[in-house]
This record gives C-alpha cells, structure tokens and sequence, in this order.
C-alpha cells in the first residue's frame, strides 16, 4: 500500500481524460485540500479527445490537442500514473487496485472512466485491419493503415462515422459509410436533415449506404472485404468501427454503487457511497447518460462544489448542442429536433440547391431546438435563445434572418455578457473579459490556457479571436493564422469550404461563413481565392477588388493612375514606341519612364482618359497594378548575344503569353536568361529560367526587393518545352496553395523546397496533368483587361458621373 | 431645403462608390446594401479618393494609405485622429439619387 507522507485526504481519480482532468481542475481552484492520484490507463496526458477527428484529418497534429502537458501535473504534485487500469475497487477498505497489481487506498474516489466504443457483433471482427475509433493510439493506427487509394469501411453514420470518414478521406482513401438506419447522424437530426448531410458528404466524395449492415468481415489474416446484408462484397483494406460508445460502468458495479445504463448520480454528482463520486460519459443523471463535453464540464463544476465540502449548486441536466467537425459540412443541432410532444411549432427552411436545411422547434415563445445544415452561422444566437428561454414573440418574423452586423465588431459587442462563447467548455463571454483584463492576456493561446475557451471543438476559435481584437490592447494574432477576424478560418481551409461548397462569389462566403460584411483586407483575398478555385469560372465582383483592379491602373499618390502596356520580353518596334509618345503627347501625359521591368510607364493618367489612351495604344495591359503576372525580363540570348547559349527572348515571350492575365496571391515577376551571366537577373525573380549549353535551369522564389533573396533550383531539364512546363507547374501550384499576399519567397521557405519539387515537377503524372490543365482552364477564362474599355463592367467603371441638375439653377427656381 | 438630383442610382453600383464634381465640391456617392451615402472626395490625410476605396459595412478605406472613414458620421476611424469629413444628406427619389447642400440653403435664403 502507498505510504502517505502528509495529512491531507487522498483523492484518487480512475480516469486521464477531459471530464476527469476538467472536474480536478475545478477542484484546485477551491484550494489545495487533498493529495493527488490519477491513473490513466491511456499512456497519454489528456488531451481533447474531439479534436481526434482534427489529427485524422490532417489539421492539428498530436501535439497540439494536449490539454495539460506533463508539467501541469508536476507542478501541481499530482501523482500520475499513465498506463494503469484500475480492475478493483473495495469501498470498505477503501481501495483500488490496478492491473498492475498495486493497491491504492483513497479517501474520496472520483471515478471518470469515460465509455468505450459499441461494436456491433460481426463475423471476422477480430481481423487485422479492424479499429474501434476512441483514442489517441487508435487514431495513430487509423493514420498508418490509411494512404492514397486504400479502402476504408466506416461502420456508422453518426457524428463519429462521418468524421472519421472524412478524416480517412483527407488521407485518400476511398471511404464508405455504413449506416444501419435510413438517415444519417439520426441522434441528431430529422430524417430531412440526414439527406442533406448524406448528399454533402457524397458531394465530397464519400460513397453512404444507408438501411444497411455488414454480415461478415472477409480475410485471412488481415481484411480483404466486407459482406453486406445484401450479399453485395466490397473491397476493403481497413474496417473503422464508430457506432456509438457504451459508458464504463463497471468500477461501479464492483464497488456496488447503484448502476443503470451508467454510474447513477443525485444533482450534486454523488453516488450511492459518500465517498465515492462519479463524472462525465461514466454516469446516468436523472436517467441520461451523455456524450459530449460541454455537459461533462458543467458536471464537473457541481461536483467539485460538492467534493470539497461546498454543497450547494446542482446539476440539472443539460441541453445539448453538437457540431460535426467536417469541413464543407457544416451541421449544428440542439435541444428537440421532433415533434415528440403536441404544441411545438416548427420553423423550415430549405435551399435543396445551395444544400441549406433549416429547422427551428419553438414551444410558447421560446426556442427549444435547432437544426441547422450547410449554414451554422447563426448557431451561436439559437444555442443562447434555447438556453435562456429568451421570449421570441417580437422575433417571430425574423427569427431565420439575421440581422447583418454593421461593422466586424458589432456582432461580439451585441453578444450578452452570460452569451457562452465556448459551447465545450462552458466560458461565457463575460468570463473570457475579465479575464483578458485580469490577466493582461493577448493571445488566443493565452487564452485557452487560463480559460479553456476553445479548447474543446476550437469552433468558436474566430470568435475568441474577435473578442480578443476588441478588448485586449496587446492583441497579437496566433501562428496558425486565420484570414480575417471578418472570416475567421486558415485560407487552406476557405479554399476546401469554398470547392465543397460550390461558392463562387465573395459574398458568399462572407454570409455563409463570415459577418457578411467583409474588408479591405479580406475582399480582394476571397476575389482571388473565387477566381482561382472556379479557374475564372466565379461570379465577378468589382466592389471587392481594390481599385488598381476595378479599372486596371496603378493609383497614385494624387489619385491619378500610371498606365504600363505589355511589352512581352521587354521587346517593342517603332510602331509602338511611336504610338505610346503620341498618346503621351495627345493625353498630356505628365512623366514617361523606363520601368525596372523592360518596359515603359506612363504616369499621372486621369481616371476617365483611361479607356481613351488604351484604345490609341492598342496595346495590352501590362498587369502593372495586379496582384498577377507582371513580366517576363529577358536578355538578348542566342539571337544576338555573343556569349548567349539559349533563345532567352522567344523563350520569355513564350512563357509570358502563357502565364499573362493570370492572377496570382501577390505579383509575379518573371525572368529569362539565355546564359548563367544572368543579365536580365533571373535568380532573383519570383521565377527565372537559366538557359545553359544544352539544358535550362529553373528557379524559383527570388527576390530583390525589401530584402534580397537568392531563388532556389527547382529542377534542370533539357529542353525549352520542358523548362516551360516546370515553371507552369511552379506558377499553378504557387497559386493554389500560398496565402493571398504571400511571395513566392516566403511561399518557398514556408512549403520547403522538397516538398514543392515533390507535387510539381516529380509529381505523378495525373497530378502534374491536374495542375496544368486548371491553368489552361483558367487561361482559357482569362482575357486582357483593357479591352474592358470596349464593354464596361458598369456604365460609370471609368467616368466621372455628371450631375442631372446644377446648384446654381435649382436655387433660382 | 432643396434636393438636388444627382444620377440615376443605378450608375452606382452596389457596395462601390463614385465621385461627382457639384459646384466646386467633389463629392464620393456610395452605395450601400442599407441605402446611398455621400461625402466630400477627399481623405484628410493626403487628399486621396474617397470614391476609389473598399467599403466595409458603413466605412470606407481610403485607396492610398488605408484611413478608414465613417461614411455616415464622416469620423475618422482609424488612425484615431480628431478630424473628420463633411457627408450631406441623400435619399433615392424615383430611381434618381438626390442630395442636399449646405450652400444651397444659403443661396435660397
């Protein structure tokens, strides 16, 4: 038996996870009143066991899910032991025994052992291949089986299942979803709902069987196929069980507590033995067992009130919300989803098209459920409406409408300080400023460490992140950057929602996702992002693009606009050179200058002489204001040149008619030289190819601009098609995957360059194949944007407007 | 007090501004999803155009240097500086935007 060196009672908690460690983390807030025991039988510190689903699926990885790292125990003296499960338990002597033979004795003994997942009885279960999807270790296995063009069967089509389906996805496989029932996620949702989650996920790319079983489990040793209720076989290399969990009731049992379904608790989570007390999925409250965090943590509150002689507050039962984690799946649901009882009346709404499912169950006047499918932007407002009973009667009408928030700020300042922020955890908004005040806190990490908000699910990460903008002072934003507080996701993840989704315009995105108003920072990068995901195939939308691109001219420091023709390769003929010193002198043009890119500037252009001077030069545009392909700076090469080994001037025309018109996240300078010499500066350009006898070299992620930086080898090749092609590839890649206003040079450092080398130029066939034909594609969409001077977007795109009436003659009337 | 007609409302298209020269004020006219907005083309910080700017929810960001101004209240909102700009009243009659002037009040009198 473990000696006790001090006086204080003996708290030995049986289970490492979150309602566990959430409860003892209560507990010390009311003083260091006992010593402290845990026993994990995971081999892990706690972590959040529902961002799995995030670390399957390629967005956290294991480390960044921990929640209390090991020197939280440590610093807090709490005796951990990971890797033991407790097997016994003699409530009148007042032990516990472990598997691995030791006896603990306690003085109050909380038991958080959690559930374990249901596992359907199957033939050919035992199978190599097969997982249950529970832990950290689980989702490790699941991580090794899976690899590009596995099969994977997900057993259920729950919350669980079709997170699990999608994280495998990410990974490449291809994913079937087994579900017994007629309707997906049917703990959660209405029979419509389960449809429309059902086509989304199918959108995806996940393959649903509904109504339908596995009979068997083929193989010898490993999977090789499973057998459903119709005698259909399909291939398999891994089986993923997640159909539903069965709380760990057992240690109760043993010590002879009064056990249902779980461990049976009163409102102040005691158990039938003073001193032994039960949280989380273990326990059945008032005849519910649950499975989600937020309730665990409000339990958890009562019962360390009630542990360390603080009776009083109760548990009452919770109304439950749940989200699904899957991107582009967007599902919310809470408190009464049926019409179970007489007198509900039910709100719809439904856009088969946009994939949008509303229902709202309202009782008297209030609210006391939600669905919401493909939208969840309002989740927040009807999770507060359902908790507080809030009277609806003079919102009745506009109850599916919000109201649009007049600037970034006003939709947290609206919020009521009792608002929860974090649904997991249970952090209201009034909780997270005072403790911004309190503790000089500026970080989102900051902040989920002194308060747990977003520490859970991390959805309401944007709103924590807005609420920090607007009260902290030394507000600093986290490394894994969102867009804007406006849009508050990583633009990796807006590029997925906005291709799952099939939204293609920025509005868009900002109502479904956003505060529906959007900035100056967000608009231009969500234009891009539309135009680049749909190759030119978006909806166009000139008020969020900045000015440069609504009339195709760099503005200046007076509001005039310098106007730059396209020269490809830096070269012209007399013809031109005579036309742009006519225009110059025909416009008044005050300054003509010979740019740093081969070509020539007309500066100081009034807006409406634009489309005139454009048509007079009948030249394209240049690109010189565009966050897009500006040039491609040759040398003589071959042609001329002495010393010149490669054709640089046709090979730089060629590359520039290829890529010109293309928008990229920031501007793109190009450079082809026709020997190492390197006279037109390749290696210090966004891209360059280097001609050399007999091959070119190609190189990117230059830069001589505010700091200098020498442009990496992407690869050598022979010919000059082939150097084309690589920095096709490069330039594709480039702008699907950096972050708006993102340079090559710190898109290369960033990715690394072998992973670029690795999806570019030795990438599998299929995938340079992908890469290049989304850049014909959005060549083809493209067009040069002076000729907009022959079709305006609008009447007034580049006129000055003209007043119907004068001031002078209507103070004469 | 008079209104004065200005242009048919569609030639300012959603969310963007554009600019009239009345008298010998330059005045940026928006259009915003809650109605019209006007005030003086000019951003107190380096004079830039107003009417050239991103707007968002009722500011607009000035082109050249970013100042973001109320369109409403013609308060400078960022950087927080105590100066502002003159906005006029302005309403949609028939299609046509109209706004009022100050002057034109004197000139009546």
């Amino acid at each position: 038996m473990k000696p006790r060196k001090t006086k204080k009672p003996h708290l030995v908690l049986v289970g490492n996870g979150m309602a566990g460690i959430a409860c003892l983390e209560q507990i010390l807030r009311y003083g260091d009143m006992f010593d402290v025991t845990i026993f994990g039988d995971e081999t892990h510190v706690n972590y959040s066991r529902i961002l799995l689903s995030n670390v399957l699926a390629g967005v956290h990885g294991f480390d960044d899910i921990t929640l209390n790292p090991l020197e939280w125990y440590r610093e807090r003296n709490i005796s951990l032991r990971l890797g033991v499960r407790i097997t016994g338990i003699d409530p009148v002597a007042r032990t516990v025994t472990g598997d691995d033979g030791a006896v603990t004795s306690y003085d109050k003994l909380l038991i958080a052992t959690g559930s374990h997942p249901f596992v359907p009885p199957v033939p050919g279960l035992e199978k190599k291949g097969v997982c249950a999807w529970r832990t950290l270790d689980d989702t490790q296995r699941l991580l090794e089986w899976s690899a590009p063009g596995k099969h994977a069967i997900v057993l259920g089509g729950g919350l669980l299942g079709l997170e699990a389906a999608r994280g495998l996805q990410v990974q490449g496989c291809h994913v079937t979803v087994i579900h017994l029932l007629d309707t997906l996620m049917n703990r959660q949702l209405d029979s419509t709902g389960g449809h429309y989650v059902q086509r989304k996920m199918e959108n995806i790319g996940i393959t649903v069987r509904t109504k339908c079983t596995v009979r068997a489990i083929h193989g010898k040793e490993r999977v090789e196929s499973v057998e459903l209720n119709t005698g259909k076989i399909l291939p398999a290399d891994f089986v993923v069980v997640a159909a539903g969990i069965l709380p760990n009731a057992e240690l109760g049992r043993m010590a002879g507590l009064e056990v249902k379904r779980g461990i049976v608790v009163n409102d102040f989570l005691e158990t039938s033995n003073p001193d032994i007390f039960a949280v989380g999925e273990c326990v059945e409250h008032r005849g519910m067992t649950y499975g989600l965090v937020a309730p665990l943590i409000e339990q958890g509150k009562v019962l360390a009130a009630t542990i360390t002689g603080n009776k009083g507050p109760t548990y009452e039962g919770s109304s439950t919300a749940t989200k699904l984690k899957v991107a582009g799946v967007e599902v919310f649901s809470a408190g009464v989803i049926e019409e179970t009882e007489p007198g509900l009346d039910i709100v719809r709404y439904e856009d088969p098209g946009l994939g949008i499912y509303k229902k709202l169950v309202l009782k008297g006047g209030h609210m006391v459920g939600a669905i919401l499918v493909g939208d969840t932007s309002e989740s927040g407002r009807y999770m507060e409406w359902i908790r507080s009973k809030e009277d609806l009667t003079a919102k009745r009408r506009n109850l599916l409408i919000p109201e649009p928030p007049k600037d970034p700020g006003a939709s947290i300042a609206e919020m009521s300080d009792s608002e929860v922020v974090c649904g997991c955890m249970g952090v209201t908004k009034g909780t997270i400023i005072t403790a911004i005040h309190d503790r000089g806190i500026c970080t989102l990490s900051q902040l989920k460490e002194a308060t747990r908000a977003s520490a859970g699910c991390g959805s309401c990460a944007g709103t924590c992140t807005a609420l920090l903008a607007a009260v902290a002072p030394g507000f600093e934003p986290d490394g894994k950057q969102v867009l804007c507080g406006c849009v508050p996701f990583p633009e990796e993840q807006l590029r997925e929602m906005v291709h799952t989704q099939q939204i293609r315009s920025v509005q868009q995105v900002l109502d479904i996702y956003g505060n529906g108003t959007g900035c100056e920072k967000c608009r231009p990068a969500l234009s891009y992002m539309v135009d680049m995901v749909w190759c030119g195939e978006h909806e166009e939308d000139r008020s969020s693009r900045f000015i440069n691109d609504r009339v195709h001219a760099n503005i200046q420091k007076d509001g005039t606009f310098s106007v730059v023709p396209r020269m490809r390769g830096g070269v012209t003929s007399p013809a031109e050179l005579r036309r742009i010193a006519e225009v110059a002198e025909k416009y008044n043009v005050p300054l003509v200058k010979v740019t740093g890119s081969q070509r020539l500037d007309l500066l100081g252009v009034k807006k409406q002489d634009l489309p005139g001077i454009w048509a007079d030069l009948g030249m394209p545009s240049g690109q010189a204001y565009a966050k897009g392909v500006r040039m491609v700076k040759t040398c003589v090469g071959s042609e001329f040149c002495r010393f010149g080994t490669q054709d640089a001037i046709n090979t730089g025309v060629e590359l520039e008619k290829r890529l010109e018109n293309l928008f990229t996240p920031h501007k793109t300078k190009l450079a082809v030289v026709g020997c190492p010499r390197n006279c037109a500066e390749a290696t210090v350009k966004d891209i360059g190819l280097i001609g050399q006898e007999g091959s070119w070299q190609v190189v990117v992620g230059g830069a001589a601009g505010k700091s200098v930086r020498k442009a990496d080898v992407l690869v050598t090749v022979a010919s000059t098609e082939e150097a084309l092609e690589s920095a096709e590839l490069f330039f594709q890649y480039y702008r699907e995957h950096a972050n708006y206003l993102e340079r090559t040079y710190d898109f290369v450092e960033r990715t690394g360059m072998d992973k670029i080398r690795r999806e570019t130029v030795y990438a599998v066939p299929e995938a340079r194949a992908g890469l290049l034909d989304r850049l014909r594609k959005a060549k083809s969409a493209s067009y040069d944007a002076w000729l907009e001077r022959e079709q305006p977007k609008t009447a007034t795109q580049f006129v000055q407007i003209q007043p119907m009436e004068a001031p002078e003659e209507v103070s004469y009337r | 007090m008079s209104w004065l007609k200005v242009t048919p409302a569609e030639n300012v298209p959603l969310r963007e501004g554009r600019s009239v020269c009345i008298g010998r004020r330059e005045i940026a006219i928006f259009h915003l999803p809650d109605g019209f907005k006007a005030i003086d083309n000019r951003c107190p910080h380096n004079l830039g155009p107003l009417c050239d700017g991103i707007t968002k929810g009722t500011t607009v960001v000035c082109p050249l240097h970013g100042w973001n101004i109320n369109l409403e209240t013609g308060k400078v909102l960022k950087p927080d500086v105590p100066v502002g700009v003159t906005t006029y009243p302005v309403r949609v009659s028939e299609g046509i935007v109209e706004i009022q002037l100050p002057e034109l009040k004197e000139a009546v009198a």
